[in-house]
């Protein structure tokens, strides 16, 4: 059973606003059946150009309901302009937490806010140039993005959380990791300090540590330090990944590039005989 | 407020018969069952008789019977103890539906080399035997099919179907978890070669397992140690809980009836009121080749999880294929299987009975039931539009 915070439940077990708002200024509906949830948002703005009355009707589990409930209840009152600055980690903690897996809800209650505003305000729904990536669950390049850089995501495992990105078929997950790595690329700072020889190989083995046994222990997979000589890391592989034929693209595209990210980018992996 | 148990194929409450069979063997009689003095061999005298019950609800001989850890050890010793007597074999034959006992250990073991085929089944959960036919070949190790399925309650011919596997000279295993206690099973009317029981879902305790071989299998073990089993599963056994598996293996014999009698009809009942007062809902297999427990029925236009946390508001337990209660984020392997619609998938849920229903809690969930789906349909931004189409039509 999932651990749910006594608003979750509340707020599912009496919804706020239920229904649809009547001649509404703005509205959207997000998510599709087949998805597992789907949210129609709609709202009101009074004479001062504030939202009068927001209704939601949402077909999905407790969290999702909770999720939509909130969010009308947080944007009454609001311009538009503010309601646009509500982030789906604003619904979340308005709801004390929702369990990781569950954070999709909230991504899903931002995305029919940000929807029913561009409709509101004539601007077309769909953003310029989004690709999608996850076939299954409809997702593009920019949702994943947007969700990685607001909530900080490092893994495809995170990023399946809140956007579902990657949850279905799974042919994805390498393009959301190649997502994941730009997007954290940029948010690094250009300059780095010189690392002493130990420094280099503490950070590196705390990055192996932290960000890729875990995902390669996903897959059945584990890696092992050698030896650091210079700026050549020596692995050698374990698992699935000793007998996987593509394991020398995930030392290069995955294991090296996050080295050369997180640790310094002079990086070079070497697999070595174990 | 009174819980009203129906998730019964997800775990059932120990018999107050059994629980009582098995106090004095945490205490009183602790004795190690191998050992020289007559403290321990009292407790081996007793498992002998825990070991003749067993073998008696399935039609067995007691040598044919091995007390495991639980249903998952008993599928695992099974596949890999074939796996291990044919080593030159590579290939399995299993099905799409089956427990993740079996069907994770097959995922595995295709990481390894072994080459898997998971037969289809119809809309209705059942097995293709044609394709069953065509798919074993001299290179297949073992075929393993689930006698019943855990979360539709439909039964597969697996009597027929291990006919056919040793035709080819395939061994055969089945998953009987479900069936047993809930249907006849005489193993002298069929040649099965092994057969997995759990206790925990025919009233004995959880943690305690039967793997079923028969007389003149060839068997490698997968759990080595000591001599208990006669060297087929080492490790000291688990006294108390075998005794009292072997005391419900008794009652599931004594019960059998109630369950297809008495348990059916409220079962029938059950499903027949909810069809009756939700509209846009459906059972998930077939109506006849089915346990007479279990129900699956699929509410259009509402999220599994959603039904049972409100049900959960009155006490009342069951299970859902919805993606939301599974962890991960498709609905269940088995309804996708099957071509169950996303829109019927998600609203899916379990009703799992035993013979300590009652009718009035049958009564209660029919009457708390429609209230329920008619609540989060209220919500739902689907059922709006169908309501319209059906109102403009």
């Amino acid at each position: 059973m999932w651990e749910y915070t006594d608003k979750v439940r509340e707020h599912f077990l009496n919804p706020r606003n239920v229904g649809e708002v009547e001649n509404p200024d703005g509205v959207a509906e997000v998510g599709s059946i087949a998805c597992g949830d789907a949210l129609k948002l709609s709202f009101k703005l009074d004479e001062n150009k504030r939202i009068k009355e927001a209704k939601f009707k949402t077909f999905g589990c407790a969290s999702a309901i909770a999720s939509s409930s909130a969010l009308t209840e947080m944007i009454k009152g609001m311009t538009v302009e503010e309601a646009m600055k509500v982030t789906n980690q604003d619904i979340a903690a308005y709801l004390g937490g929702l369990p990781q897996e569950k954070m999709h809800c909230s991504v899903m209650g931002k995305e029919a806010l940000e929807k029913a505003i561009a409709n509101y305000q004539g601007a077309p729904a769909k953003e310029p140039g989004a690709q999608i990536v996850c076939e299954c669950f409809g997702a593009t390049d920019r949702e994943i993005e947007r969700a990685v850089r607001e909530n900080n995501l490092t893994t495809v495992e995170e990023v399946t959380n809140y956007t579902k990105a990657g949850g279905g078929c799974g042919n994805c997950h390498d393009a959301i990791r190649q997502i994941v790595e730009r997007v954290r690329a940029e948010a690094k700072p250009a300059v780095r300090p010189k690392l002493t020889t130990i420094q280099k190989i503490r950070m590196i083995e705390e990055a192996l540590e932290r960000e890729i046994r875990p995902s390669l222990k996903h897959d059945g997979g584990d890696i092992e330090l050698i030896d650091v000589v210079g700026n050549r890391v020596l692995v050698a592989t374990r698992g699935a990944c000793a007998s996987c034929k593509a394991s020398d693209i995930t030392l290069k595209h995955f294991v090296e590039a996050k080295l050369r990210d997180l640790v310094s980018p002079d990086l070079m992996i070497e697999e070595v005989a174990p | 407020m009174k819980t009203v148990y129906l998730d019964n194929n997800a775990t059932t409450q120990v018999a107050p018969e059994v629980l009582e069979t098995m106090f004095p063997y945490f205490h009183d009689f602790y004795g190690n069952p191998s050992s020289m003095h007559s403290f321990g061999g009292q407790v081996a005298k007793k498992l002998r008789e825990a070991r003749e019950q067993a073998a008696a609800l399935i039609g067995a001989l007691p040598d044919e019977i091995i007390f495991t850890s639980c249903g998952t050890e008993s599928d695992n010793a099974a596949i890999r103890s074939a796996l291990a007597t044919h080593p030159e074999r590579r290939h399995i034959v299993t099905s799409r539906v089956e427990h993740p006992a079996v069907r994770s250990l097959c995922a595995n073991l295709a990481d390894q080399g072994y080459r898997i085929t998971e037969l289809p089944v119809d809309k209705s959960g059942l097995l293709d035997m044609e394709q069953l036919e065509r798919s074993l070949t001299p290179d297949t190790a073992v075929a393993s099919l689930m006698w019943a399925n855990n979360e539709t309650g439909v039964i597969f011919p697996v009597e027929k179907a291990v006919e056919l596997a040793h035709e080819r000279g395939v061994p055969f295993h089945t998953d009987a978890v479900q069936s047993t206690g809930k249907i006849p099973i005489d193993m002298k009317k069929n040649v099965i070669d092994m057969l997995s029981i759990s206790g925990h879902k025919l009233h004995a305790p959880k943690g305690i397992g039967i793997l079923y071989i028969r007389r003149g299998t060839r068997f490698t073990p997968f759990m080595i140690g000591g001599h208990q089993e006669k060297g087929r599963r080492g490790g000291t056994e688990n006294t108390p809980s075998i005794i009292g598996l072997g005391k419900a293996c008794e009652l599931a014999a004594r019960n059998m009836e109630t369950e297809n009698t008495r348990v059916k009809r409220l079962r029938d009942k059950l499903e027949t009121a909810l069809l009756e007062r939700i509209p846009q809902s459906r059972v998930n297999g077939d109506l006849l080749q089915r346990l007479p427990n279990t129900t699956n029925i699929s509410f259009e236009y509402v999220e599994g999880e959603a039904i049972l946390l409100l049900m959960n508001e009155y006490g009342i337990c069951a299970s859902s294929g919805s993606a939301c209660t599974s962890g991960s984020l498709q609905p269940s392997h088995v309804l996708r299987a099957m071509g169950v619609p996303f829109t019927m998938a998600h609203g899916s849920i379990r009703f799992s009975l035993s013979v300590y229903n009652t009718e009035e809690e049958i009564d209660f969930v029919i009457e708390k039931l429609p209230v329920i789906i008619e609540r989060l349909r209220g919500m739902s931004p689907f059922w709006t539009s169908v309501a319209q189409a059906c109102a403009s039509s």
